[in-house]
């Protein structure tokens, strides 16, 4: 049972604040992911709460006990690096006894522990082995237990497959999650990679520039982005935004995209909802790419396009469409646009459009 | 990469082996020189055209452990025959091995070795140790003026030490550090330790910090994780720093000679002092020369993976 709060958490290096006013509160047995580019302060986070960093405001809460001034050492949490950390001059099995050897606990208890970890991780094999002799996966397993054998109240995860191939990244998530399933222990995991994230997660926390811009559940921060940041940092691919006008149209919404000739057709009640914010100006519409419905022929509602560029991608097409002087980016069957220039038809799934306002960038909660 | 190789590979191949085979025999010369005349009867030690085939003997090291005196007259043929063999190569000589009673009197040779092993080994190992901590804490730690720092240390080589040597002996003698193995060390552990400090930096920058921090987090006080983790990381390090801490102090001369005359005096400003008087006996100075050169090849020898490993650390690891 552990829950961790932050609370407050300001953290400078230098005069550059990379941490700023953070507030959460993780609940026990929850996966949080702590997602964003480099440099958006997660992994300072990360370390903050594990204690290889000093914070200079605020609180950091493990049930309820502020340790902030504890050492890494006395707050019993794990913690496992993008680069492994295993020590090279060790066996697999002194690497996973490590931990244990800091404590009291006889050689008879630390053997029973390794080896059921190595067990439940399925390196009982490699138990003997170097860890040069390991592959990444197996590495990654190695410092996983290295991390569970003690039992942490915590597991504090930096980037752990990042310097995995793609292969072992996908197979490694899934054992990741078959784990916390399993084992069911408090995880915070920081990440830059939004499909990790997404597939992981109880909760995502999306950072950029050292604040928080969204805490919520995958299905959340997907289909209610809080801002254009999580909008387009979230979802692959790219969602499309653009500065939109609405106009009334005979009772019906029309949306026009940057200077297109036509607007696309929405429904009324759109007016309503966006109570005169589109009068202004300062109306961003979002779109992903499968919101974008395209058709050969005409049909009402949907406006004629010229495709431009085509990206095949497998089981899909990514067309990028001209719109005035702007490219709304489509997702198609593959093959379904044949080739750049061809002329089709285009309309906007109003059930999946985004609005937000431009100057903020903050979602403004209309949908449809 | 291809199975057959083209024959300009080959070529290659050929000319760096023949390359490496002529360094070799160039470098291995001089030890060749000093240890075949160490092993040469004296009157081929400067023969020319230099005798590469003789009769290998032992008799330079008999004369380089014992103290001996010119003989005025041939010796009683009973005393010789009574003589142990290697005294009769000795009296063969021309000389007699001094000796109060029974006892031979030793030569002040093994005395002087004892010496270079006390002070190379104890500057040695508290250069590397102090090194060692110094660089953790530079590699490790925001400290204020890290780069000037370091520069100051570095400054201690920034000029040759024998400048300083003769205001160095005169404070020495003032207070009572002179001709003492406590003051060579002094002297050698000050002009390794810069060497020692940025060496090791170098090295410590190279163990990942991640290997402490999982161990911070795992229990581990910074202290333990140092010894645990560092420590053995960094073997390489200490090893290759080790060998060239060793092999200056071994090695030095000047102070050597200027600080010491007896009671500390080292094997290098000793074994030229054998010189003897009139011909110079070459053969029981190179013998003198060839054993100095052992703890030096052995040590070096030992730790060969280690060094090789470590001059070319940040090439290879990664």
């Amino acid at each position: 049972m552990t829950q961790i709060e932050l609370r407050g958490i300001e953290k400078f290096f230098g005069a550059v604040q990379v941490i700023h006013n953070l507030n959460l509160a993780i609940a026990d047995n929850e996966f949080i992911v702590l997602l964003g580019q480099s440099g958006c302060g997660k992994t300072t986070t990360l370390r903050a709460i594990a204690g290889l960093e000093t914070i200079d405001k605020g609180d950091i809460l493990i049930d309820g006990k502020a340790v902030q001034h504890l050492k890494a050492a006395d707050r019993d949490i794990a913690m496992v690096f993008q680069s492994f950390s295993l020590y090279p001059h060790m066996t697999v099995y002194e690497n996973v006894a490590f931990p244990l050897r800091a404590t009291r606990m006889s050689s008879g208890e630390v053997d029973k522990s390794v080896r059921e970890v190595a067990r439940v991780l399925r390196i009982t094999d490699l138990l003997d082995k170097r860890p040069s002799a390991l592959s990444g996966g197996d590495m990654q397993r190695v410092a996983i237990g290295r991390a569970l054998v003690r039992r942490p109240k915590a597991m504090l995860m930096d980037e752990p497959i990042g310097a995995l191939d793609a292969k072992l990244r996908e197979e490694m998530r899934a054992e990741i999650k078959r784990l916390h399933v399993k084992q069911g222990s408090t995880t915070i995991y920081v990440t830059h990679d939004q499909i990790e994230a997404m597939s992981l997660a109880d909760r995502i926390v999306i950072m950029h520039e050292g604040f928080i811009q969204q805490v919520g559940t995958p299905d959340d921060v997907y289909s209610h982005p809080a801002n254009l940041f999580v909008a387009q940092f979230v979802g692959s691919p790219v969602m499309n935004i653009a500065e939109a006008s609405v106009a009334d149209q005979a009772g019906a919404a029309s949306v026009t995209v940057g200077d297109a000739p036509a607007g696309f057709e929405f429904p009324g009640q759109l007016l309503s909802k966006l109570n005169g914010h589109a009068a202004n100006g300062g109306l961003t519409l979002g779109i992903r790419p499968e919101g974008v419905l395209v058709r050969h022929d005409a049909a009402p509602g949907y406006i004629p396009v010229e495709a431009n560029i085509i990206e095949p991608l497998g089981s899909f097409d990514i067309v990028d469409l001209k719109v005035g002087s702007k490219m709304l980016r489509a997702r198609t069957k593959a093959g379904y646009v044949s080739g750049p220039g061809e002329k089709v038809h285009v309309r906007i799934d109003p059930e999946q459009a985004h609005f937000f306002d431009t100057a903020s960038g903050k979602s403004l909660g209309v949908r449809l | 990469m291809a199975a057959v190789r083209t024959s300009s590979e080959v070529a290659f191949n050929r000319i760096a082996i023949a390359a490496v085979l002529i360094a070799t025999l160039i470098f291995l010369a001089p030890i060749y020189w000093i240890a075949s005349t160490a092993f040469k009867p004296k009157e081929l030690a400067v023969s020319v055209p230099p005798t590469v085939l003789f009769e290998p003997e032992v008799t330079p090291f008999i004369r380089l452990f014992t103290k001996r005196v010119q003989m005025q007259k041939p010796v009683d043929p009973q005393v010789y025959e009574a003589a142990p063999w290697w005294e009769k190569r000795i009296y063969d000589g021309g000389e007699r091995v001094l000796k109060v009673g029974n006892d031979v009197q030793l030569s002040q040779y093994p005395n002087r070795f004892m010496n270079s092993l006390i002070v190379a080994v104890i500057s040695t190992v508290l250069a590397v140790g102090m090194g060692t901590f110094t660089a953790y804490g530079f590699s490790r730690f925001k400290i204020a003026g890290e780069a000037d720092l370091l520069f100051f240390i570095l400054s201690t080589r920034m000029l040759p030490p024998v400048v300083v040597a003769i205001p160095m002996f005169l404070m020495y003698r003032m207070v009572g550090l002179n001709d003492s193995h406590i003051g060579l060390i002094i002297l050698y552990v000050a002009f390794n330790l810069s060497f020692s400090v940025w060496l090791m930096k170098g090295f410590m920058d190279e163990i990942p910090k991640e290997y402490e921090e999982a161990a911070l987090v795992d229990g581990y006080t910074r202290m333990q994780a140092f010894f645990k983790i560092v420590l053995p990381e960094a073997a390489t390090g200490i090893a290759a720093t080790a060998v060239f801490c060793f092999i200056t102090a071994w090695n030095e001369y000047a102070f050597a000679l200027i600080m010491t005359n007896r009671r500390a005096q080292t094997a290098p400003p000793f074994i030229p002092s054998q010189i003897g008087s009139g011909l110079p006996d070459w053969t029981t100075i190179a013998a003198g020369t060839f054993l100095f050169l052992l703890p030096v090849a052995i040590f070096t020898f030992l730790l060969r993976n280690h060094l090789l490993r470590g001059v070319t650390f940040g090439a290879i690891r990664k």
